[in-house]
């Protein structure tokens, strides 16, 4: 406990500086509002209940998107390390998609499906897959072949070596990549409720900043960073449980 | 090693001996018709005639790896495969595991040409092949799996295996909390729990100190003793080929080809002076004599 005060104590620094510059006039409040009124902001938000609304869209388009990604990422940089013909067919599709900075396609997602949840979990979904899948495929490309050998040796099929000895081989790396695709969802989330949504944080920010409440508008993307740090911590926690055997 | 572990290896070796008969009993292999003796192991079990293999790196030219090697290894019989780095020793043996494709030539096992791995041939490879996310129990217990054993008798088998190898206590370990010679007693106990007819060993205590690696080697003859199965070792140390096999295969440096076979069964492998024995010195130095030219020869290969 004291080492986390110790170690949160910059952010501490950051705050007070913060509402000083603020307070004394030394940056105007209306570029950065005091954070004492960005707190009572962000409690009469969760007491209105759109911090909840917001929140829950958010976090469900995210979750919806990521896990997609997860799954289907996953499953596709595997195979693609283990079929030859698969790589060679999907190969080229991930060379060209890889540097496409994903955020150009919020227009796209949009059309395609409206302005509604499924745009932005299918936004969410085909950035974040980028990661996963090369970090699968490169994973999985790194199994140890006396591993395959000890396991087939010892009765196992080849499909079944897949599950009992690639996919382990690949998770340490694999989860790296989801940890990457975690914070690149949180990117997508935002950038595209900001853009079209009729719900969520990021449409909250970009509303609330149109209008001029800017103390309200800091306190949802404190909310969002605050979020976006403890699925983080929360997903590192998991990542060293799962992990134990690497010490 | 530490003293303590060392007392418990000492211990593992003193129970070993009625624990491999109640393995072996408890493995049904008493209804199998091998019978301990010398008589009638007359016939072979792994037939190796004729094979050549290619080696296809990623890029450059094929090497020719193997030339028309034959080799027959008669049932329960311990053969080292000796040779320099590099002169296909265990290519040969990932063939007869089933490894790679036998292309030029055939390999039988028991008759039956091999077709791809399987449990009949256990495998001990150099750097252990442990699954890294299984504990030291998993992953002897894992082979005991795919072979369907039921629960009960799978995880007292697994013991059983684990107290053998000395490893009692540390069977909720990961392998990355145990030392090389621990690692490899893991992987020996694993391939043993499956019972297979044959053991292949790919140079498997190469990667361990010379302490640990004495200790490893009269351990494996000790079990080997009492539970004779049929042993391919490959290896490039002359006295633990001589110390461990009956038979030694001498290789010739690339492209490998069967240069000798020397019978090293004469002496008394369990004496506990041997290795300063003359018999087993002279042994030594005849094959030394037979392979130092191979090591000559792989190096030039080298240097161009």
């Amino acid at each position: 406990m004291r080492k986390a005060v110790v170690r949160y104590l910059p952010l501490v620094l950051l705050a007070l500086l913060w509402e000083a510059l603020s307070r004394t006039g030394v940056v105007s409040t209306l570029a950065l509002p005091p954070l004492s009124g960005v707190l009572a902001a962000w409690f009469r938000l969760l007491k209105t209940g759109d911090l909840w609304a917001n929140g829950a869209a958010s976090l469900y388009r995210a979750a919806a998107g990521l896990a997609l990604a997860i799954v289907l990422g996953g499953a596709l940089g595997i195979a693609m390390a283990w079929w030859r013909p698969v790589n060679l067919l999907l190969s080229p599709f991930v060379e060209i998609f890889y540097p496409v900075p994903k955020s150009a396609l919020i227009p796209v997602t949009a059309l395609w499906l409206g302005f509604g949840d499924g745009s932005k979990i299918l936004l969410i979904f085909l950035g974040c897959m980028i990661p996963v899948t090369l970090a699968a495929f490169n994973g999985a490309r790194g199994t140890d072949q006396a591993l395959v050998w000890s396991a087939r040796s010892m009765g196992a099929s080849r499909l079944r070596t897949l599950w009992d000895v690639v996919v382990p081989s690949a998770l340490p790396e694999l989860l790296n990549g989801i940890r990457t695709a975690l914070a690149l969802s949180f990117v997508l989330l935002v950038s595209s409720e900001l853009i079209v949504a009729r719900s969520g944080l990021g449409y909250i920010i970009g509303f609330l900043g149109a209008g001029g409440v800017y103390d309200a508008m800091f306190a949802v993307i404190l909310t969002v960073a605050f979020l976006g740090f403890v699925a983080d911590r929360i997903y590192q926690l998991v990542m060293r449980k799962v992990l134990r055997w690497q010490e | 090693m530490e003293p303590a572990a060392e007392s418990r290896i000492a211990d593992s070796e003193n129970r070993m001996h009625a624990l491999t008969d109640k393995l072996q009993v408890s493995a049904g292999k008493n209804d199998s018709p091998r019978v301990q003796g010398g008589n009638e192991r007359c016939g072979s079990q792994v037939d190796i005639e004729a094979v050549s293999y290619l080696y296809r790196p990623p890029s450059g030219r094929e090497v020719l790896a193997l030339d028309n090697v034959s080799l027959q290894v008669r049932p329960r019989e311990f053969i080292a495969l000796l040779g320099p780095s590099g002169c296909g020793k265990s290519t040969l043996l990932y063939l007869i595991g089933g490894f790679l494709p036998t292309v030029h030539g055939t390999i039988r096992i028991d008759g039956k040409p091999v077709a791809g791995p399987g449990p009949d041939r256990g495998v001990v490879f150099q750097h252990f092949a442990l699954f890294p996310w299984k504990t030291v129990r998993d992953n002897v217990l894992y082979g005991l799996e795919k072979l369907c054993v039921p629960r009960k008798e799978r995880e007292d088998r697994a013991q059983a295996f684990i107290d053998l190898v000395g490893l009692s206590g540390f069977e909720n370990s990961y392998p990355s909390q145990l030392s090389g010679g621990m690692k490899q007693r893991t992987a020996i106990a694993r391939t043993l729990a499956i019972d297979p007819e044959i053991l292949l060993m790919d140079e498997p205590f190469g990667a361990l100190d010379a302490q640990t690696r004495g200790l490893m080697q009269s351990e494996l003859l000790r079990i080997w003793q009492k539970s004779p199965k049929t042993v391919i070792f490959v290896t490039h140390d002359v006295q633990e080929a001589v110390y461990l096999a009956e038979r030694v295969v001498v290789m010739s440096a690339r492209p490998g080809r069967v240069k000798a076979v020397v019978d090293t069964s004469s002496f008394d492998h369990s004496e506990p002076h041997i290795f300063r024995s003359k018999p087993f010195v002279e042994k030594v130095d005849e094959i030394w004599d037979l392979v130092r030219t191979e090591v000559l020869e792989a190096q030039k290969v080298r240097v161009p």
